[in-house]
């Protein structure tokens, strides 16, 4: 009977926690981690996955979607509908991009997004500007390692 | 000793806002949660979907599991995230998936040149059911998956046209 009780007792604390917690997620800000290297040496500078770094990505941006170029966006992939990527936007609405060739127009409701790291990013170059309706938050700090906590931007 | 009563008394209050706030943010929690993640009502507008859905407004209800599993399939009217205004929603039918060709007249007005398209990976092809007031794929391509935030379930206002929507 006891057992029962206290059972019952910590799954209502990790379901209250648990759905409290998702909402803080989905509204406030959210920790995630870093994972490659296409924005060294900003995020992860050494090839090391245990030593990756973890980012506070920040979820008020997307109330009217206003990003300004620099900014560093957790955005989910317009070619693999599961994977999200991080890259820092280079370009904004109605500006001029140029790429290998030649100087691309970015669309209205679109934004060119690039790595830090050139050489080994995928990112706009190869599948073009993204909508804006794509990106799921902002990053704002970096939180672990402790020797790497900073302000991004 | 008279303080010490009234800490008493104010740590028994405390609890007790401290319970009935707590309350209220699990229940906000949890409309929040049923609304992004379970199933939500939409009011939409405007002749892009006619005859399906009405000129002056209905309020439908949407599912936001379909997507997430990769099960929104051919011909299913989904909630889609504007690709050229990223805080308006537009609701339009599914078309064609990655893969898929397709061939549409550029404007469905002007004779009958005629376009073929194949959608690209990670994409998917959305049209209007009115395609003479729409502005969907055929203007701005095939839109990423990751658009989609809702399938359609059913109409549930006016009441006169209550039911699933075909």
């Amino acid at each position: 009977m006891g057992i029962q009780n206290l059972l019952w007792q910590v799954t209502k604390k990790a379901f209250t926690g648990g759905i409290i917690g998702l909402t803080i997620s989905d509204r406030c800000c959210s920790v995630v981690p870093v994972r490659g290297d296409s924005m060294s040496p900003t995020f992860n500078p050494q090839r090391n996955s245990y030593l990756d770094d973890y980012v506070l990505v920040e979820k008020f941006c997307l109330q009217d979607y206003k990003f300004a170029r620099g900014d560093v966006v957790v955005f989910s992939s317009p070619t693999h509908y599961r994977d999200r990527y991080i890259k820092r936007i280079v370009g904004l609405p109605g500006e001029w991009i140029s790429s290998s060739r030649d100087v691309i127009r970015v669309p209205e409701g679109h934004c060119w997004v690039e790595g830090d790291n050139k050489a080994s990013s995928l990112d706009s170059r190869t599948f073009g500007p993204i909508p804006l309706g794509l990106i799921r938050g902002r990053v704002t700090n970096v939180v672990w390692p402790p020797q790497r906590v900073s302000k991004i931007g | 000793m008279r303080w010490l009563r009234y800490l008493n008394q104010w740590r028994g209050t405390a609890k007790e806002a401290f319970e009935q706030v707590s309350i209220v943010a699990k229940f906000l929690c949890l409309i929040h949660l049923t609304d992004r993640y379970i199933i939500s009502s939409t009011h939409v507008q405007g002749p892009s979907m006619l005859p399906t859905l009405n000129l002056t407004g209905d309020v439908i209800l949407a599912e936001h599991l379909s997507h997430r599993f990769g099960k929104i399939g051919l011909g299913d009217i989904v909630l889609v995230r504007s690709p050229t205004d990223p805080t308006r929603m537009v609701t339009k039918r599914v078309l064609g998936l990655e893969g898929h060709r397709l061939s549409f007249s550029a404007d469905p007005l002007a004779g009958d040149g005629s376009v073929s398209v194949v959608v690209p990976k990670g994409h998917v092809w959305i049209q209007g059911d009115n395609l003479y007031a729409s502005t969907d794929s055929r203007n701005f391509g095939p839109v990423p998956y990751n658009l989609i935030e809702g399938k359609a379930l059913l109409r549930v206002w006016p009441p006169r046209f209550f039911g699933s929507l075909r």
